[in-house]
């Protein structure tokens, strides 16, 4: 079996699964549970300041989209940060921390954007023999109105301020968590690493609105008839939290700065993707909301296996695999010419991939009179709708064609690889 | 001593009132929202949908899922009554395994189809238990159209004509309307009086009178319909029973599975008398309905006997495997040969296609071996929809061509609406 043991910034798991900041993390009852079912480590829930804590709505605090099967999609919240007084949650840290010495602790820190308030949380978590720190410069609602969370994220100067602050006042690694609530989200990658940051976390929750009641005209979460932008979450936001994984491991600015991937993982496959775009571990909460704990036995199982199928031993030999193919549209190979093709044998007869091209796509897709569905050579572009339209995976697949064939539909031969950045229709081409 | 199963002879309440009352609750009840939801997220929106042509009506299935599926069960039942107005009871008793479900792409894939019958009375019973009728009539177009038989064809072309404008009387010869859904339909599939409460949904759209104990030919010719009305529709089923022609047939005792199974949709089950062991001849609907309900009154042994085999026999897959599960003893290629009895039936011999002769002991035996056109007109010579003098058209069981099912009927009558109207308005 794959060794799953992960050195994060010197922090170390026995597997790269850990909770993310959030309800599931808040009390050391949930997070002693969590660690019984497996858990690697824990990024305790959010502590702010010395102080009367924060309050939260009395009405619902989430949202969501469903699919089929009511199959919970994405998720929102308006939650805040711990509202718990910062004592009780210092002392439960320290008691699980002595007693799961195995697992990783991170604290996660949210305090007004001043020297003295970061240096004085500091202060008072050092005692907790805490494994390091995380800095929520993510929250989209309730904190960024007063000065904190995404207010922060979304300002690269003063994440790097703030993080500056904290490897001044502090020993322990820190981990910088982004929101994606920005255009570029390498700018507050770049700013945390020039502060110091030992790591990013990526993604924090997007802003949304989940739906709107139809009946009384409020958005969802509703609290008496108001609703308010709450942060999204869910394996529905996963590709764009890929995405942005891969923008910060494959930018010469920030390549090589270790990343906590968070954003959906609901499966030891997601887990996997996230680290193989650069990722190395993985934080989970929204799974955990959903399914509970015990999810984490099938991730650590999955990821064993996979591992061990590909043949490798340590999940750093799975960190980072993909980093290279990720690319610019410009350089993707224009002589890779592929045809969807459909297994007659598989193929359940439902017409989706039919009604997809004929109405949506390159009408390359013929229907027989006892329903028989082929593929037109000459008309396919290989789009690969109908692949995703299809209710049975690998019923239809793309074909590549090999060099020298013919493209029906161009009539050119599969020739050598070529990009836009030599093609005769780029401008920038025509005018040397 | 109060009877059981066990008492010998035709006698009634072999079962407590409470146990009746649950053998002949509905047999599959409504979903619940819920489940409906569920139900309806299993349809992948085919394209030109099996489902759709293989249903006699062809309900846009898909579409009406989708409905339900997008919390709007009113417009789904819309779409299935816009194309079949007996959806609500087509839903309890199509053989859906056969039609629409069997075509289910996801029968293909996984041997488990769609609950479109379920999700189809899901739709129904929604719209209808409001006490919504959908419908509105067009302008007054000042034709009357008579229809003889109020049963699924009857009543579908009589709505249907109405909805277009015209002035429908329907001319029934029985107390009741329905037909064969409310004489002729097991029980656990129509319960809660279904047909008639679909009768009195039906008859909401308006310009529908009907005529009750009138009969083709003894309260009026089909000569005097044609002078009276612009278009006559016949829809009059099979009123007559084929016979078995074996000596022992008028024995105390044999009876004809219709009126069993009418006479258990008319009365209370305790007052229904049956064997202890009970024998039906037959393979078809019929013969399944009489049997499974022999063992629902409780009956010891029930055994059905039909001539051919397996897979010639009408009764589908599902059908036999309901009477199976209900503890009835199938017997396939078996022909009668004599019922023996003196004064009352004491058994049924056959003859097995092997050649051996068996006989089985039977205190009652109910004949399902099919119904017959009783009394018809010259015109129903053996194709649907026929027009005789450009005045009269047919359809449901009494022409032929179609598989004698309601929704056949539905798709018939409906059918017959419509060349009516083409007809008198073109």
């Amino acid at each position: 079996m794959a060794n799953l043991t992960t050195d994060f910034i010197g922090i170390k798991s026995p597997n790269p699964f850990w909770l993310a900041s959030a309800p599931p993390t808040d009390k050391a009852y949930n997070v002693e549970r969590a660690f019984e079912a497996g858990w690697g480590g824990v990024v305790w829930k959010t502590l702010g300041s010395e102080g009367p804590p924060v309050v939260n709505v009395n009405g619902p605090r989430y949202g969501a989209i469903w699919g089929a099967d009511r199959r919970l999609l994405g998720l929102n919240n308006i939650e805040l940060i711990t509202d718990r007084p910062l004592q009780v949650n210092l002392d439960e840290i320290k008691m699980v921390k002595r007693k799961w010495r195995d697992r990783a602790m991170v604290i996660s820190l949210m305090v007004p954007c001043d020297e003295e308030s970061w240096k004085d949380i500091l202060h008072r978590i050092e005692d907790t023999e805490a494994d390091g720190v995380e800095l929520n410069f993510g929250c989209p609602h309730g904190m960024a109105e007063r000065g904190m969370g995404s207010a922060v994220g979304q300002v690269p100067e003063y994440i790097e301020m703030v993080t500056r602050w904290v490897k001044t006042y502090s020993r322990m690694p820190c981990i910088v968590k982004l929101t994606p609530n920005i255009a570029d989200i390498r700018k507050p990658a770049e700013a945390a690493k020039r502060g110091g940051a030992d790591a990013v976390s990526l993604i924090n929750t997007i802003n949304s609105i989940t739906s709107v009641n139809l009946d009384s005209f409020s958005p969802e979460p509703m609290i008496d008839g108001k609703g308010t932008h709450g942060g999204y979450c869910g394996p529905a936001v996963k590709p764009i939290a890929l995405n942005m994984v891969a923008e910060i491991a494959r930018s010469e600015a920030t390549r090589g700065l270790p990343i906590s991937g968070i954003g959906g993982v609901t499966t030891w496959r997601d887990a996997a993707e996230f680290m193989a775009l650069g990722a190395g571990n993985v934080q989970v909460c929204t799974a955990a909301m959903t399914y509970g704990f015990k999810i984490v036995q099938e991730m650590i199982s999955g990821l064993s296996d996979y591992m061990d199928s590909k043949g490798m031993t340590s999940t750093a030999d799975l960190v980072g695999r993909a980093v290279p193919n990720v690319t610019d549209w410009q350089y993707l190979n224009l002589n890779y010419v592929t045809k969807a093709q459909i297994n007659q044998d598989d193929c359940i007869k439902c017409g989706r991939c039919y009604a997809a091209c004929e109405d949506t796509s390159h009408q390359a897709i013929a229907m027989s009179e006892d329903r028989t569905f082929t593929v037109k050579d000459e008309e396919c572009v290989a789009c690969n709708l109908c692949v995703n339209v299809c209710p049975v995976e690998n019923c239809i697949t793309m074909v590549t064609l090999d060099k020298g064939a013919i493209d029906e539909r161009t009539g050119k031969k599969v020739d050598d690889y070529a990009n836009w950045t030599t093609h005769p229709n780029n401008p920038s081409v025509a005018a040397e | 001593m109060p009877n059981s199963p066990f008492t010998p002879g035709v006698v009634q309440a072999r079962l407590s009132d409470g146990e009746l009352a649950q053998n002949f609750a509905d047999i599959s009840p409504m979903l619940d929202a819920h489940e409906a939801r569920v139900a309806a997220d299993r349809c992948y929106f085919c394209h030109d949908a099996p489902c759709i042509t293989a249903c006699p009506t062809d309900i846009d299935i898909p579409l009406f899922i989708r409905q339900i599926a997008t919390g709007t069960p009113d417009a789904a039942a819309k779409t299935i009554l816009s194309q079949n107005i007996m959806g609500g009871m087509c839903a309890r008793v199509c053989p859906t395994e056969v039609l629409c479900e069997g075509a289910c792409v996801r029968e293909m894939a996984e041997g488990k189809p769609v609950e479109i019958g379920r999700l189809q009375r899901f739709a129904t019973d929604t719209l209808m238990d409001k006490g919504i009728h959908p419908f509105t009539r067009a302008k007054a177009t000042g034709k009357k159209v008579a229809v003889v038989g109020a049963g699924p064809a009857g009543l579908s072309c009589a709505h249907r004509a109405a909805m277009l404008g015209h002035d429908v009387t329907v001319y029934e010869a029985r107390a009741k309307a329905g037909g064969l859904n409310e004489y002729g339909i097991a029980a656990y599939k129509a319960a809660d009086d279904f047909a008639a409460r679909e009768v009195d949904w039906l008859l909401k759209i308006g310009g529908i009178s009907i005529h009750y104990g009138k009969a083709l030919g003894a309260d009026m010719t089909l000569a005097q319909l044609e002078a009276e009305y612009d278009a006559v529709f016949l829809g009059i089923g099979l009123g007559g029973v084929n016979a078995l022609g074996l000596a022992g047939a008028d024995l105390g005792g044999v009876q004809n599975a219709v009126d069993f199974i009418e006479g258990l949709r008319q009365t209370d089950k305790a007052q229904i008398a049956i064997g202890r062991d009970v024998v039906v001849i037959g393979g078809g609907m019929t013969a399944v309905d009489a049997a499974v309900q022999s063992r629902l009154l409780g009956a010891q042994n029930v055994t059905m006997v039909y001539r051919g085999p397996r897979e010639k026999m009408s009764a589908s897959e599902y059908e036999q495997e309901h009477a199976t599960s209900a503890g009835v003893r199938i017997i396939y290629n078996a022909a009668p040969k004599a019922i023996h009895g003196s004064g009352h039936v004491t058994g049924v011999e056959f003859t097995f296609a092997g050649g051996d002769d068996f006989t089985i002991p039977a205190d009652q035996v109910f004949l399902a071996i099919g119904q017959t056109l009783q009394g018809a007109p010259i015109l129903l010579d053996g194709k649907k929809l026929k027009t005789h003098a450009g005045k009269v058209w047919a359809g449901g069981d009494c022409a032929a061509g179609g598989q004698d099912l309601t929704v056949t009927a539905v798709a018939e009558g409906r059918d017959a609406a419509l060349a009516i109207h083409a007809k008198l308005m073109g």
